[in-house]
């Protein structure tokens, strides 16, 4: 086997110093300013995890107010001050509250903590790379994604506490300082902190794209990369495409802020003043933020999409169905969400002509994702299922992507669109489809790669818990939120006790809340099973999945250039799993066919022909051999 | 051993935290006393007990956790002793996921009957029944969808867990069921795209754009302004430069087609008339929803939209049907705009078109006594002669 030229970047340097290189480094460089993609990884995940968790509490006081809108929590007021005076939360912090839950949530916990710490991770180890093809710049989309998140946090220090004109952040109530008193420091900061995000977003993407074009290991063709990497790589490229318009919308809206510009106001009388902008137009800015908007919700799933094939894969013990297929989905819905921002927007007074338009597009993007839904189910079919916590949260970001998936169905629709729009059933379906099903295939990943980070294994019956508990406390909670969307029920309400017909869902809204807190105590488990595992956790073996990808094929030790010796080289795609006439229920992408005679088939040759008449001579010597006997 | 260490770490734990929590909390309360000085000298009272009691409830929780979690330890230790196989995950696994299918059929047709009952009532409008027809039809379809992928899913999973004995069935691909299962979704949306994109069109696209009753209903932070045309039937313009104290909207009293418009506390519609509701914002952005009118449009500053539709039953009707004699139709505010979003109603009646007349009579003009003094307008009767509105001109 040839050992020359198997990576041209660096081999012979990492081979000589790899390991002298990585007990040199000093702690500042090894744990803080770190270049090595593993160690970046599990910052963007521990950020990641302790801002769901913020996010996370946030979502329970709000989910207190709803529940109680007449009782007093002295506590309130204890913890938050001016905010929840008398013991409640007051309406503007409920707002601020809903606001910075739902930026954390899409924002910090789904696009960076998601896709930042599975990028950066799998994707050199999975394609058979030493690092990111840019370390230095991988450090410093960390480092400002951490500086956007001290920022953001920070916000809530600000006199009039921060941001609190919904995520999505609407001028003219964003942009005038008078509108709410969120709309001023705490907006600035928003705004701020969302730059630096972009910039962060920007340079790991840039990375994420450049690494999987140029740095594959020998033979791992596009075809032979796993979904984890298609997902992550296409991600990525949805990103560098999207964001840059996000940036443009806030610095317009800097400018309308600050600069007294006019892009987004006109004809506007606040309180009985009349303000000097005239020209500009609201819808303007809902172009820009749903021209990122939309792919971001896709930023979002692809991810935990690829994470949940693969899982799924290795656990049922079978080939992804229908890989091809998945891939060229993936394919479909990153071009696609480009051209469905609208559908955000059929009742806002944008031209109800466009409403037609991106009804269509948006129902077509159903299309490839009933394809992955049914490829999944296809995969399960026959396996030989292994419930580990990772399958069981895999599964359960399937089970999510089907029950959200479905209700896009009825919000796409324009016609439906219209007594649906901005409803509990909204909330209800973006909270399954992209909430709950990206944060269950970011479990799931964590999961499945945590002997890879951190060398130890998780314990699996805290595992079990973790899951059920937040798998059927996530349907409570989210259920019957379209009940009450369908009864025309408004989202970002503070009370329900203004309106009579609203009452009767207070009983509800105290159910939903209570298992909100039910799902939010089960992350406890994660957490001491997370954190106690790095310390205690028994040692994990070298494959302990017995998978066939090739980060498996590094040693449990991580070390700087990720391979001891020169880097694996791959002859097949990633998912011969319980292939007949194979030894193991397995075959690792680095055992070249030569090995595996009894096992391949024919369409393993289907771009080898030298391959295939191999294969038919070791066929007919069998036969021949079986007739002799 | 390990066990009693456990139990012993766990609870220090428990201790650390309630001493940190009790220390934050005098650390809270002093602060607090200090900000307030001498307005409230009775710090407020901190109800611990409910706080303790919970947290208590849930280390006790946990503790439970832990003891299940290391007898269960003990259990399978025991098991792998006396030589047999340990605890089967899997298949403990794989009968939850088919517990959890049940339960969850059934939550999910607990749901479906009895929430989905408290939701609105049938369509109060004409563009509305289409509506529900399309919801109809899209409810069944993707519920169909819905059954089938989550019993397949659960099902699979029980029927296909782990056995040592077994191997998956190595199936990489099929691209005839794979070009089945592209297909069917692409026909089944297609036709729901059709029929959507018609129903969209009649009701937001068409050219038909002029209603029997034009309604101007102008949102901002926190209220809905109603504004009904006079005998002229015409809404007069509206112009931001010209709002005033008195001049709430800004309505242009240069032109004449302004001087009979009525401001109305009530949205009162005749029924089977169609209506066409000119929706504005003054501040920032609202929306003015109906939902059972199945109407809703965002009200934008500086773009003016409308919305028409036609009322079928009338709140009188409505009331009996629903057996509910305080029943009203509202209109809410769907669109985040400000502390005070959750709390911009107006009442919205739909009566007969007897009762109708009888009430825009009594009705007031916009142009009241407050906004005559402001534009200098002379005699409160005569607002319509030539020199009276030169003279408004002018100012």
């Amino acid at each position: 086997m040839s050992t020359l030229a198997v990576h041209d970047h660096g081999v012979a340097h990492h081979d000589d110093h790899g390991h002298e290189h990585h007990h040199n480094q000093s702690f500042l460089s090894k744990y803080v300013f770190s270049m090595d993609h593993k160690m970046i990884a599990k910052q963007f995940l521990i950020t990641g995890i302790t801002m769901a968790v913020i996010a996370m509490i946030l979502s329970i006081l709000f989910r207190i107010q709803l529940a109680y809108p007449d009782k007093t929590f002295p506590l309130l007021t204890t913890l938050l001050g001016r905010f929840a005076p008398n013991g409640r939360i007051s309406a503007d912090f409920y707002l601020s509250l809903v606001t910075i839950h739902g930026t954390i949530m899409v924002f910090f916990v789904l696009t960076a903590g998601l896709s930042g710490t599975f990028a950066n991770l799998l994707i050199p180890l999975q394609i058979g790379a030493r690092d990111m093809a840019s370390p230095f710049m991988n450090m410093l989309s960390y480092w400002f994604f951490f500086m956007a998140s001290v920022v953001m946090l920070s916000s809530f220090l600000v006199q009039k506490g921060p941001a609190s004109g919904g995520w999505t952040i609407y001028p003219p109530l964003s942009a005038l300082p008078k509108a709410m008193p969120g709309s001023g420091e705490g907006m600035t900061l928003w705004l701020i902190s969302m730059v630096m995000f972009v910039a962060s977003s920007l340079m790991g993407g840039i990375n994420y794209v450049s690494t999987v074009l140029n740095m594959r290991t020998k033979g791992m063709d596009l075809w032979k990369m796993p979904l984890t990497i298609w997902a992550l790589f296409l991600t990525a490229i949805l990103g560098i495409l999207a964001f840059p318009v996000l940036v443009a919308g806030v610095v317009l809206l800097i400018f309308d802020r600050s600069f007294g510009t006019s892009f987004y106001l006109s004809d506007i009388v606040l309180n009985g003043v009349q303000q000097p902008y005239e020209g500009g137009s609201p819808i303007l800015f809902q172009h820009l933020f749903w021209f990122l908007g939309h792919p971001e919700v896709y930023i979002v799933i692809m991810p935990a999409m690829g994470i949940s094939s693969e899982v799924m894969s290795v656990n049922s013990r079978k080939p992804i169905f229908g890989y091809h297929a998945m891939v060229y989905s993936l394919i479909g819905i990153t071009v696609l969400s480009f051209i469905v921002w609208g559908h955000h927007m059929f009742v806002t007074g944008m031209n109800p002509f466009l409403g037609g338009v991106f009804m269509i597009t948006t129902l077509i993007i159903a299309v490839p994702s009933a394809v992955k839904t049914f490829n999944w189910l296809a995969t399960l079919w026959r396996g030989n299922i292994r419930f580990t916590p990772a399958m069981l949260f895999a599964i359960g970001m399937v089970s999510f992507f089907i029950s959200g998936g479905l209700t896009g169905i009825f919000l796409g629709n324009a016609a439906l669109d219209i007594n649906l729009h901005d409803t509990y059933f909204v909330v209800a379906h973006f909270h399954l489809v992209m909430g709950s099903a990206a944060i269950f295939g970011m479990l799931a990943g964590v999961y499945h790669w945590f002997p890879k980070m951190f060398g130890k294994m998780m314990d699996e019956k805290l595992g079990y818990l973790h899951f059920w508990l937040t798998f059927i406390g996530a349907y409570l909670v989210f259920f019957p939120m379209h009940f009450m969307g369908l009864d025309g029920v408004p989202r970002r309400y503070y009370a329900f006790t203004e309106f009579v017909s609203m009452q009767r869902w207070l009983t509800v809204n105290t159910f939903i809340t209570w298992a909100a807190i039910m799902a939010a105590c089960a992350q406890v488990a994660f957490l001491y099973n997370f954190i106690s595992s790095i310390f205690i956790g028994k040692k994990a073996t070298q494959n302990p999945w017995e998978s066939n990808t090739l980060e498996w094929t590094t040693p449990v030790e991580h070390l700087h250039g990720n391979w001891p010796g020169e880097i694996p080289t791959v002859y097949r795609w990633p998912y011969d799993y319980s292939k007949p006439g194979a030894e193991e229920d397995y075959i690792p992408q680095t055992v070249p066919f030569s090995q595996t005679m009894s096992s391949n088939q024919a369409h393993d040759f289907e771009d080898n022909p030298k391959g295939l008449e191999e294969l038919n001579k070791f066929n007919s010597t069998l036969k021949a051999n079986e007739q002799v006997k | 051993m390990g066990f009693r260490k456990f139990i012993n770490s766990k609870t220090l734990l428990s201790f650390i935290t309630a001493f940190m929590l009790l220390g934050t909390n005098l650390l809270m309360a002093q602060t607090e006393a200090a900000a307030t000085t001498g307005g409230q000298t009775d710090a407020p009272q901190v109800d611990w007990t409910g706080v303790a009691y919970y947290l208590l409830l849930f280390f006790l929780v946990c503790l439970g956790v832990a003891v299940i979690g290391k007898i269960l330890k003990i259990y399978d230790l025991t098991l792998k002793i006396q030589g047999k196989k340990g605890m089967k995950w899997n298949t403990v696994m794989a009968v939850v996921c088919l517990v959890f299918l049940i339960a969850g059929l059934y939550g999910a047709y607990w749901s479906f009957t009895v929430q989905g009952s408290m939701t609105l009532p049938e369509a109060a409008s004409v563009h509305g029944v289409k509506i529900d027809e399309m919801f109809t039809v899209t409810t069944v379809l993707t519920m169909i969808v819905f059954f089938i992928t989550q019993i397949l899913l659960f099902g699979f999973l029980f029927q296909y867990r782990h056995s040592d004995k077994r191997r998956a069935h190595f199936l990489p691909h099929n691209n005839t069921i794979e070009k089945i299962w592209t297909i069917a979704p692409a026909i089944v949306l297609t036709v729901l795209v059709v029929f959507g994109f018609f129903t969209w069109q009649t009701i937001m696209n068409t050219t038909d754009t002029k209603g029997d009753i034009n309604i101007d209903i102008t949102g901002h932070q926190f209220a809905w302004e109603l504004r009904y045309p006079g005998k002229d039937g015409v809404l007069g313009p509206k112009d931001f430069r010209m709002v005033s104290a008195a001049n709430k909207l800004g309505v242009n009293f240069k032109k004449r087609s302004s001087f009979d418009d009525l401001q109305v506390d009530t949205m009162y519609l005749p029924v089977n008339k169609s209506i066409r509701l000119n929706i504005q914002a003054l501040d920032v952005i609202h929306s003015v929803y109906m939902p059972h009118f199945r109407v809703q449009l965002n009200a934008v500053p500086g773009l003016p939209t409308f919305f028409k539709f036609t009322p079928t039953i009338t709140t009188a009707q409505m009331r009996t049907q629903l057996d509910d004699p305080k029943f009203e139709y509202l209109v809410y505010c769907n669109k985040i705009c400000g502390g005070g979003h959750y709390n911009m109603q107006k009442v919205v009646r739909v009566v007969t078109e007897a009762e109708y007349q009888a009430w825009l009579s009594r009705q007031k003009p916009y142009l009241n006594d407050a906004l005559r003094k402001e534009l200098h307008f002379a005699a409160a009767d005569q607002p319509k002669t030539e020199s009276q509105n030169r003279l408004a001109l002018n100012n």
